[in-house]
């Protein structure tokens, strides 16, 4: 098991690594010159000497891409991810500040979307060709060819400006100050991003989650069950439950991948202030520093997922399981 | 009214079906040995008047794309799979199908148990312990008087605890006395206790088969539907893996042995069904394949000169797998 | 007694002519979209400050924008754009998926182990996060958001590839082949190539759909097309402007348009794959 755990965290350090190397190279690639593209900026008009030494080690034109490379992985190793010239902030502090607004966006989507789209995709497919199982289907056909953003923008429309029920966009109400923005306020303001996310989240969970079952009904263990006088009912829950809850965990684990792929579309649509957003902002306005800060972090979620994932089917899976059974 | 009358109906029904029970249930072998479709052996004996499981005149059918027509121009049309099927058990005694792998024997099986496949048409007329049965009444017979003895591990539930398994859910028991009953039936096929906290890919084969076995005793049946039970073994083993089942019989319950070796059949059962082209052509006594003389079908009479102790005909093989099924591979039509 | 114990649940309806017929139509229908929206390409930027900011009406079906620009040609020559950035982007994908999916079947273990690794990197950034990244590497506009797609979306059919060859490799009629002395060259294009070909084929039409919706996603945020081409993700991204006035039509229709060429895409493979499939060729 400590070897099983080993060779996953050795595997996702050296993911990372070659995440960042990626990274690094397609923003130093970039024909747009962080330095030029700042110089108006305020951040850089009242940066130290030391912090422009620094962004030029970076990102300098004249310096080798292996030593810029190491001096901003050797900084970022000691936790300094460089300064957000857009922002005028550490980019740890972006990051931290916007992780908040996007973890609890995502965190609730994630969940929410795969309580759903779990539940969707089991009765679908334990009563395959009814006609839940062609509603639920043609759901997720739908949704799957639906941009998310097109949906957020519908979404908007239709609960924001004509019914008036929830605010157009951000985080909080405009004009009030940060100490005084109740949890109700921020509530009313995650629904529609969440919802959104949600939906078209559900649609993928769901039909996997059906094809599962679908797999699962068809095995020999389920038709010796049914051999055996167990009800439908009782194949789903005694065998059907158990064998899809692995996938499960491990379609739920990738999924962040696109929960945070969609967070990118839904925060720009309302205005939500999170971490997709900044990394739009930073795409657009030439800030390297937090691009690829923001890019590195959803690797790390990703990866993390993923780990997660790989450890949890260790635990769980009583084939994967080692040191234990036949003594 | 309307319900008077449904009422009046269903009695009707009842009745007829009744009087179609009982009309079987008068037939004697005596009066009726064409209608019975088989020959007996010693130990076949007819409990309470007759057979424990008889099935007469057993058509399966698959809808499905024409493939010999053009890709785009085929026609769905229906696949006769087992046609005029027939076969009997009786109590007491072992009756093995006998045919070539992947020639649809487990049809039979899953005929039986009443499990259909969607795209299928099944009819036929199918009495349990002399009592006519529907779909319905097939359904309910699963776990309670039919088990099925499956043929590999992969028919456990890889996540679950084997003892759990072979208690089962769906017997009428209660919690502590299934785990009795079934602690019972692993001492006597010699599986430990701590069997029961093992996976199902932490068995080993001999392990696998009683755990298998012990699941269908569980639910305490009349009838066993063996499915190829002993997959792999050779000859002698599979003999004495199921001395299991002949145990079983003896004490006046019968068993259903669907497997394609035919040496094995002659061995183990009382009475052998030669299987081709989805149909039962021969149901004769094991005696009977002591001469050629005494099986009437052609088949059957060709099966009996290839098998090897009678060496006849060059198509006797005595390649390990091949043992004895050539000619069968050659008959069999696949599905 | 009845003698029936069971009839089929329902006699399956979709026939394989008719799956056949729907895939035409649907290539059909794309097609017209794609000529019609380079017809209409140049009457697309047409303005009209007479008829600025209408409503859906018979002249103008989708409206007018705040230009008065006909909504219809401009969502038109947009989905055109967008249907032929996915081609590029899901052919040139694909044929990287090729390559990468038989070198990991076909090169050995280490090479499988660096793709399948290669793979898990791809994976591992989320495909917005990485487009923003090479759309800001390579700069905006046509070509960025092109090689983009292209170079994101080749893992799931790469490991589609892989397995079909790993399985074609490893069967009779292969082995068969090998022990009748066929040169391997034979063997690939005789044995593996029309065993692999369909499964490909439909991996490919089935990736259009991803790569038309990311192209739209990414112009949306700015970093795809630039602003004065027709484009959805750039009338889209327009819309929001007036969303809070009640210009509900130039989101809907624009959007719908999008979301029905991307069905069509998907009708044609998930049709197709059923063609193919040996496991649903009888359904």
């Amino acid at each position: 098991m400590t070897k099983y755990l080993a060779r996953h965290i050795v595997r996702f350090a050296l993911l990372m690594l070659a995440v960042g190397l990626v990274v690094f190279a397609l923003v130093s690639m970039s024909p747009i010159d962080p330095v030029q593209a700042n110089v108006g900026q305020a951040a850089y008009v009242n940066m130290s000497e030391a912090k422009r030494a620094q962004l030029a080690s970076y990102w300098g034109g004249d310096v080798p891409f292996w030593e810029r490379f190491a001096n901003w992985a050797g900084a970022l190793l000691q936790g300094d991810m460089g300064t957000s010239l857009r922002f005028n902030a550490p980019v740890s502090v972006v990051i931290a500040h916007r992780a908040a607004n996007s973890l609890a966006l995502m965190g609730i989507a994630w969940l929410f979307s795969g309580a759903l789209g779990f539940a969707l995709g089991v009765a679908a497919g334990a009563r395959r060709g009814g006609a839940l199982d062609r509603v639920v289907r043609s759901y997720c056909f739908l949704l799957a060819s639906t941009p998310t953003f097109w949906l957020g923008l519908l979404i908007l429309m239709v609960f924001a400006v004509q019914l008036g029920w929830f605010p157009i966009g951000f985080s909080v109400p405009i004009g009030v100050s940060a100490a005084d923005v109740t949890l109700a306020d921020a509530v009313h303001h995650l629904v529609l991003p969440a919802l959104t996310l949600s939906v078209t989240g559900a649609a993928n969970i769901a039909l996997h989650t059906r094809e599962k079952v679908v797999d699962v009904l068809e095995s020999d263990y389920v038709r010796f069950a049914r051999a055996r006088g167990e009800s439908e009912l009782s194949v789903i829950m005694h065998h059907g439950l158990r064998n899809v809850a692995l996938p499960a965990v491990t379609l739920q684990c990738a999924f962040i991948s696109e929960v945070f792929g969609g967070s990118v579309l839904v925060e720009q649509v309302f205005s939500y202030p999170g971490l997709g957003q900044a990394a739009v902002t930073a795409g657009l306005g030439g800030d390297v520093a937090l691009l690829a800060g923001i890019a590195l972090v959803s690797a790390a979620l990703v990866f993390g997922g993923n780990l997660l994932a790989n450890i949890l089917y260790g635990v769980l899976d009583p084939r994967m399981r080692i040191g234990e059974g036949r003594a | 009214m309307l319900e008077k009358a449904n009422d009046g109906a269903a009695a009707q029904a009842a009745s007829a079906n009744k009087a179609a029970a009982i009309a079987h249930e008068q037939t004697t072998h005596k009066d009726a040995q064409l209608h019975h479709h088989h020959t007996h052996a010693a130990t076949s004996h007819h409990d309470g008047g007759h057979h424990l499981l008889q099935v007469e005149d057993l058509n399966v059918s698959f809808c499905m794309y024409d493939e010999d027509a053009p890709y785009f121009q085929a026609k769905q049309r229906d696949v006769q799979v087992l046609h005029g099927l027939s076969i009997a058990v009786h109590a007491g005694e072992i009756v093995a199908v006998v045919g070539a792998s992947g020639s649809g024997k487990t049809l039979l099986a899953d005929a039986v148990l009443g499990l259909f496949e969607p795209n299928s048409t099944v009819t036929g007329r199918i009495w349990f312990d002399g009592e006519r049965m529907d779909a319905e009444g097939l359904r309910a017979l699963r776990g309670h008087g039919l088990s099925l003895v499956p043929q590999s591990v992969s028919h456990l539930d890889p996540m679950m605890r084997v003892g759990k398994q072979v208690e089962g859910f769906a017997n009428a028991l209660s919690k502590a006395e299934r785990k009795a009953r079934r602690e019972q039936l692993f001492e006597r096929y010699g599986l430990g206790p701590e069997v029961a906290r093992l996976y199902p890919h932490e068995l080993s084969g001999g392990m696998a088969r009683r755990v298998l076995l012990c699941c269908a005793l569980m639910d305490d049946p009349r009838v066993i539907v063996a499915d190829e039970p002993t997959p792999g073994l050779d000859l002698d083993l599979a003999v004495r893996a199921l001395d299991d089942f002949r145990s079983f019989a003896n004490e006046g319950n019968g068993v259903l042995l669907i497997t394609h070796d035919i040496e094995l059949a002659l061995r183990v059962a009382d009475r052998v069904a030669v299987f081709k082209d989805g149909t039962v052509v021969e149901e004769a006594a094991v005696a009977n394949f002591a001469d050629p003389a005494l099986l009437s079908d052609p088949f059957t009479r060709a099966l009996w000169h290839a098998l090897p102790e009678h060496d006849f005909a060059a198509t006797a093989s005595t390649d390990e797998q091949g043992r004895g099924n050539a000619s069968i591979d050659k008959g069999g039509r696949s599905c | 007694m009845e003698e029936v114990l069971h009839t089929p649940v329902q006699r399956s309806r979709g026939n394989r002519a008719t799956t056949l017929v729907a895939c035409i139509a649907a290539a059909c229908a794309l097609a017209i979209v794609v000529a019609s929206g380079l017809v209409l390409y140049s009457q697309a930027t047409v303005t009209d400050f007479t008829a600025k900011n209408l409503a859906p009406s018979l002249a103008h079906p989708f409206g007018t924008d705040w230009m008065g620009c006909d909504m219809l040609s401009r969502t038109l020559a947009g989905l055109s754009t967008s249907v032929l950035v996915g081609l590029l982007a899901a052919t040139v994908s694909s044929v990287i998926a090729l390559v990468l999916g038989c070198a990991a079947a076909l090169g050995g273990k280490r090479v499988d182990a660096v793709i399948s690794w290669l793979i898990d990197l791809m994976m591992g950034v989320p495909h917005i996060v990485l487009l923003v990244l090479i759309s800001y590497a390579i700069g905006k506009g046509f070509w960025g958001v092109t090689i983009g797609v292209a170079v994101t979306h080749w893992p799931s059919l790469a490991r589609v590839v892989r397995a079909e060859v790993l399985q074609c490799r490893e069967s009779k009629f292969v082995e068969v082949a090998r022990k009748l002395g066929q040169s391997p060259a034979r063997i690939a294009l005789h044995h593996m190539v029309p065993y692999v070909l369909p499964q490909f084929v439909v991996g490919l039409i089935l990736l259009f759909p991803h790569a038309i919706l990311h192209e739209a996603a990414i112009t949306f945020l700015g970093f795809g097309l630039p602003p004065e081409q027709p484009a959805i993700g750039v009338i889209l991204s327009e819309s929001m402007s007036y969303l809070s006035t009640g210009a509900w039509w130039l989101a809907v229709f624009p959007g719908l348009a999008l979301m029905a060429t991307v069905l069509l895409f998907d009708v044609a493979g998930q049709g197709l794959r059923k063609l193919v499939d040996p496991h649903t060729a009888q359904k």
